[in-house]
């Protein structure tokens, strides 16, 4: 979120107390923290968003305890392994990005932008691996299997866990999208010069966003893909 | 004459520098202008939700299906709930004054964003027309109330899918609100300002913006996945699937009341202005008043389970619940002892938002009282669901929050114009609107008593002499606010022209160069080193220079 003038350079305001005293008054404009406080609020709905689906996860799993593991054991920990690999070290590629913008090297943290992009990318391709697997094997959201009451039913806390399962990593891996679209978006900016080590706060704050797409990935791994790991098929 | 915000061209735009009078307005990033075209539009759908409500007390006059059939009728509570919760008053106070006011009163030229809240003003209007427009396709508008109870909302095949991208929608431009409006508070103060120093508003619409930006997320979640189970068939919170209904009540009312105190809070930070300017004495107790805002929120997250009393909960959860419920209502009765003690010894002047407040004071009291009533276990079991839950919510929401919302636009008239309206006809306009509602609401509480059901439209010939009263009360209550609105509107054009200070307060909002505001509010940001309602012997303390916005007291 960043606020340029048009054209002219924004000139903080004064404001002076009885005894004489001058004071700074914070404008709107070009207002760093606030940038970052509003950004760190906006995540901080993420969390908040994740986190009720957790709990129904959580509930879930204690309801069809069974039917969950037995679910998860289907998925493959390879590739689901690899995605997290993928999306840690996009993760350190895109901090690296932004301790470049800051000391100033704009051509370096280009480059760590672009290394970021294409890891999303990767992990988007293997992720669309899975989802096509899964579709082969008719697991897939609105297909028979999925649905209660025809002779393809899987167990109904398997329908739950497979519905959980395309519905989070399927909002992830939106976030993931959107993530990309906002790199973009800010390749452009530093292009035209808008972004620069001075006014860096669209960096910080994808960089943040990158933060927490990586991070509830962690949390997500674990929950579909590890609680049924070495559970036999 | 200076210029002021509502002037062609005193605008800055999100886009462009348009010519047309139009565009300056469609795409303003000015708070102020902002929060002009949210009230033009809530007050809109308020008008159009009261229109329904008045259908269905034509319906329920007499018992038996008269102008409305049973499922119309569902519809019609349903659109009557949608709108006034999800278009009018969560909106509300905080998409009106916490724009038009708040940032004044801290010393701000704008919001901390002001892009962003030109971008989340046509998100809710976006919201709005998708809403709206399941009314005409498909299988009509939902039918299942304002809450989507499932698994009956999983089931029928109204128009649920329509309403609930839009209440996700809708949320959205809420939680972006309440970010902007976070923000601004913590970064935007006139120097000198800390928190303590703040007007108790400012502190309504913090510790609303809290609510609005950590419970909101929740019930947006809960309504995507209703979505995803409508769509797909997955099982979530459908009973016959393995899904559980209990857990998308909890997740529902996890919001869903703490949204309750989302409307109310910023309401009372009205009172807590109207109350020391028209009693021209400090408010009493700043700090509690301002504290308990804080712990109404912090509180009102962890009683969403009295809403689940009847619904299949352990013993154990409903007594702490209805312990936790008990002890929400301390801050706001502190709040209120704060007011009276205000009052006490001041020099009161009976204006008319100082009238509304007052009569907030009965109406509120009777609607917060009753609230604990239903949040003893045993007695919700009997009163669960009947009229006197709807009566209760009514005197809460109705009578605290809009008439506080009623209370403000009275008070910050003079402000918003610079022009004032005519006193006699606004105050007889609140009697219109005080007997009016007291009479369409007050049966409710003894027919619910006595067993009336809330959402039937049909009932028990004994009910009737209830709802007889409660319909003359209705025509008598939307006179009132027919009467108020054109006392208010036609002084929009017409109205005496008076000065930036009419009620001689002390907030900053106060101390603009002009009235109406000029585009950027104060000519010099003031450096702020009193408290905000300092009165001596019934006069302001605290007076500047306008040219410098020096305090020369």
């Amino acid at each position: 979120m960043s606020h340029e003038e048009h054209g002219h350079e924004y000139v903080p305001e004064i404001a002076t107390a009885r005894d004489g005293k001058q004071y700074e008054v914070q404008g709107w404009q070009g207002d760093f923290y606030g940038g970052k406080l509003g950004f760190w609020l906006f995540m901080l709905t993420e969390v908040m968003m994740f986190g009720a689906m957790f709990l129904t996860l959580t509930y879930y799993f204690s309801l069809h305890h069974d039917d969950f593991i037995e679910a998860s054991s289907e998925f493959s920990v390879l590739l689901g392994g690899t995605n997290t690999v993928v999306l840690l070290i996009s993760a350190l590629t895109m901090g690296l990005g932004l301790l470049k913008m800051r000391a100033g090297d704009v051509k370096g943290a280009k480059l760590m932008i672009y290394a970021t992009m294409i890891l999303a990318l990767v992990f988007l391709a293997i992720k669309g691996v899975e989802w096509t697997e899964d579709y082969h094997d008719g697991v897939f959201l609105g297909l028979p299997a999925l649905q209660a009451g025809n002779p393809d039913s899987r167990p109904l806390g398997e329908i739950l866990f497979f519905g959980m399962y395309f519905t989070m990593t399927g909002l992830h891996g939106f976030h993931i999208i959107l993530g990309i679209g906002l790199m973009l978006w800010l390749l452009k900016r530093i292009n035209a010069g808008k972004v620069t080590p001075e006014h860096h706060i669209l960096h910080f704050n994808i960089a943040l966003y990158w933060d927490l797409v990586h991070l509830i990935w962690v949390f997500v791994f674990p929950y579909f893909y590890m609680i049924g790991a070495g559970h036999g098929h | 004459m200076s210029k002021s915000y509502l002037d062609a061209g005193e605008t800055h735009c999100a886009i462009g520098h348009p010519k047309s009078v139009f565009w300056q307005w469609m795409l303003t990033i000015d708070h102020k202008r902002i929060g002009l075209m949210y009230a033009a539009v809530i007050f809109t759908f308020f008008f159009v939700a009261v229109f329904v409500a008045l259908t269905m007390r034509i319906e329920l006059f007499a018992p038996g299906a008269q102008i409305l059939d049973g499922d119309t009728f569902n519809q019609a509570f349903t659109l009557h709930g949608v709108i006034m919760i999800f278009l009018f008053i969560i909106p509300g106070v905080p998409a009106v004054f916490g724009n038009i006011v708040m940032p004044l009163m801290i010393g701000a030229k704008d919001v901390s964003f002001p892009r962003l809240n030109w971008f989340t003003f046509w998100l809710y209007i976006f919201g709005a027309l998708i809403a709206l427009s399941s009314l005409w396709t498909g299988h009509g508008f939902a039918d299942t109330g304002w809450t989507f109870y499932a698994p009956y909302s999983l089931n029928t095949n109204t128009n649920v899918v329509t309403t609930l991208v839009a209440a996700f929608i809708l949320g959205m431009a809420s939680i972006l609100t309440g970010l902007n409006f976070l923000v601004t508070i913590h970064r935007l103060r006139a120097p000198g300002m800390d928190f303590f120093k703040m007007p108790l508003f400012v502190w309504g619409i913090y510790a609303t913006a809290w609510i609005q930006l950590l419970a909101t997320p929740v019930v947006g979640i809960t309504l995507v996945l209703a979505l995803l189970e409508k769509v797909f068939g997955i099982g979530i919170f459908d009973p016959s699937k393995g899904g559980d209904p209990v857990l998308f009540e909890h997740l529902f009312w996890i919001y869903s009341h703490p949204a309750v105190y989302l409307m109310i809070l910023p309401a009372f930070g009205i009172m807590s202005e109207i109350i020391p300017t028209f009693s021209r004495r400090e408010v009493f107790g700043y700090r509690t008043i301002a504290l308990s805002s804080a712990s109404i929120a912090g509180i009102g997250y962890l009683v969403w389970g009295h809403h689940l009393f009847t619904s299949g909960m352990s013993d154990l959860a409903k007594t702490i619940f209805s312990f936790l419920t008990f002890f929400v209502a301390i801050p706001t009765g502190i709040k209120f002892y704060d007011w009276v003690a205000t009052m006490y010894k001041g020099q009161i002047h009976m204006t008319t938002p100082m009238l509304w407040a007052l009569g907030t004071m009965v109406t509120f009291v009777i609607g917060g009282l009753t609230g604990v009533t239903i949040a003893m276990i045993g007695a919700d079991i009997h009163l669960q669901d009947t009229y006197y839950t709807v009566a209760h919510f009514h005197y809460a929401m109705l009578g605290g929050v809009v008439f506080l919302l009623f209370a403000g636009l009275h008070y910050w008239f003079p402000l918003m114009f610079g022009r004032m309206y005519n006193e006699k006809h606004a105050k007889r306009a609140f009697w219109f609107n005080f007997i009016g509602f007291n009479m369409l609401w007050f049966p409710m509480f003894i027919a619910g008593y006595l067993g009336m059901p809330r959402r039937y439209f049909d009932y028990l010939p004994e009910f009737q002499i209830y709802h007889q009263i409660s319909f003359f009360g209705a025509l008598v209550f939307i006179t009132g606010l027919i009467y108020m609105f054109t006392v208010l509107i036609s002084a929009i054009k017409k109205g005496e022209k008076v000065g930036p200070n009419h009620w001689n307060a002390t907030t900053l909002e106060w101390h603009l160069p002009s009235a109406p505001p000029p585009l950027e509010n104060h000519s010099k940001v003031p450096y702020v080193d009193f408290r905000p309602y300092e009165y001596h012997h019934g006069d302001p303390v605290v007076k500047f220079n306008y040219e410098t916005m020096q305090r020369i007291d």
